[in-house]
């Protein structure tokens, strides 16, 4: 399979992800479709690393899953946090900075 | 001669065998990317994302990159996956999203957003110069992937990879910060928590569920001597899920075996 691919699959599922975090009110599915996003991100550079046949793609990928791993501890914390204060996982429900 | 038609042929296949997997799993992820934002239930989202990650993963081993398969099969759909369940088993399992619109016209903006997002993609990755799969690739990923991605990682990005334990660090540091609760009443000591076990009149533990009736299961309240249910068996968290209490006809059980005892009782002296 040529790389284009492989590119081609990442825009799409990339665009989904986007999408997924437009409509989307839950914050944890939120945070999954930024998740599909560096997925798509990852898949593409692999794909130009076996492109130009050396593995600076895969190391580059390698440290995109090391941040995603760290943001998502952060982010589902922050979550937990606003859920217990809130109840509710909702992004529609915090609104004390609105007007 | 032999040999070149037998490596030929052997390459062959496998590229066909390769296509056949791309196309079946990136049908597979790419449906399983819209189920994700379709599926009103967080659950169901993050088993879908499970499927889109191990697709990829499958795509990365397709690709000469076995060593980032593995991470992520191992980091992603196992760590991060299973932080996202384990949150959201926290957050409540039945967390169902509304699909109310709340902003006018949000779906339609964010479908045409997409579209153009989409386009300009796909016409910016049709007119860049991606060519096929370098020869090398092969050559650098046999056996030497591991070897390959340690020296890169080691000598040319070893700065990067140095920045990012102190990420890891911040990262594990502000999740515990973040869930750290202060205690807003002093912890109760043993002697106080035995006064108040006092006060309430009520020494022994709480009944556990499903004592005397006849089902042992956890939402089945206890069957106290005066032959009462006991709704305070059942733990709240059950309860909150609206189980029926009552429970089964509890009397009617326990006439019912005193009767089929009565049967055996009968039987024995009839032989």
């Amino acid at each position: 399979m040529s790389p284009i691919h492989y590119v081609t699959l990442s825009v799409f599922l990339f665009v989904i992800g986007a999408v997924g975090v437009l409509i989307r009110r839950n914050a944890i599915i939120m945070f999954m479709c930024i998740e599909l996003m560096l997925n798509a991100c990852n898949l593409a550079f692999v794909a130009f690393a076996s492109m130009h046949g050396n593995l600076n793609g895969q190391v580059i990928a390698f440290f995109v899953m090391v941040v995603a791993a760290a943001e998502v501890v952060v982010g589902l914390a922050i979550l937990m946090a606003i859920f217990r204060a809130r109840r509710s996982a909702s992004v529609d429900d915090a609104n004390l900075l609105k007007y | 001669m032999t040999d070149h038609l037998l490596a030929t042929a052997g390459t062959n296949a496998d590229s066909i065998a390769q296509e056949f997997i791309f196309w079946v799993l990136a049908a597979l992820s790419g449906c399983a990317a819209v189920g994700m934002i379709l599926v009103r239930r967080a659950v169901h989202c993050a088993m879908l994302l499970g499927v889109v990650m191990l697709s990829l993963a499958a795509f990365y081993a397709m690709q000469g990159a076995p060593f980032l398969a593995f991470v992520q099969i191992i980091v992603y759909t196992g760590a991060v996956l299973m932080l996202f369940l384990f949150v959201l088993m926290l957050v409540g399992i039945n967390s169902a999203d509304s699909i109310v619109e709340n902003i006018k016209g949000q779906w339609f903006w964010t479908v045409v957003g997409a579209v153009g997002f989409l386009l300009l993609l796909l016409f910016g990755i049709g007119h860049a110069a991606i060519g096929p799969a370098a020869a090398q690739t092969d050559a650098l990923n046999g056996s030497g992937n591991l070897p390959g991605l340690a020296q890169l990682i080691f000598t040319t990005y070893v700065f990067p990879f140095e920045v990012t334990s102190a990420l890891l660090i911040t990262s594990a540091l502000g999740a515990m910060v973040l869930a750290h609760r202060e205690r807003i009443s002093p912890k109760p000591s043993q002697r106080e928590l035995a006064a108040k076990r006092l006060e309430r009149g009520h020494m022994a533990p709480e009944p556990s569920p499903g004592v005397y009736a006849l089902h042992d299961s956890a939402d089945r309240p206890a069957l106290l001597p005066d032959g009462t249910t006991s709704p305070e068996s059942v733990s709240t968290a059950l309860a909150q899920r609206s189980v029926d209490l009552e429970g089964p006809p509890v009397v009617g059980g326990l006439q019912a075996i005193e009767a089929a005892q009565a049967g055996v009782l009968n039987k024995e002296v009839e032989q």
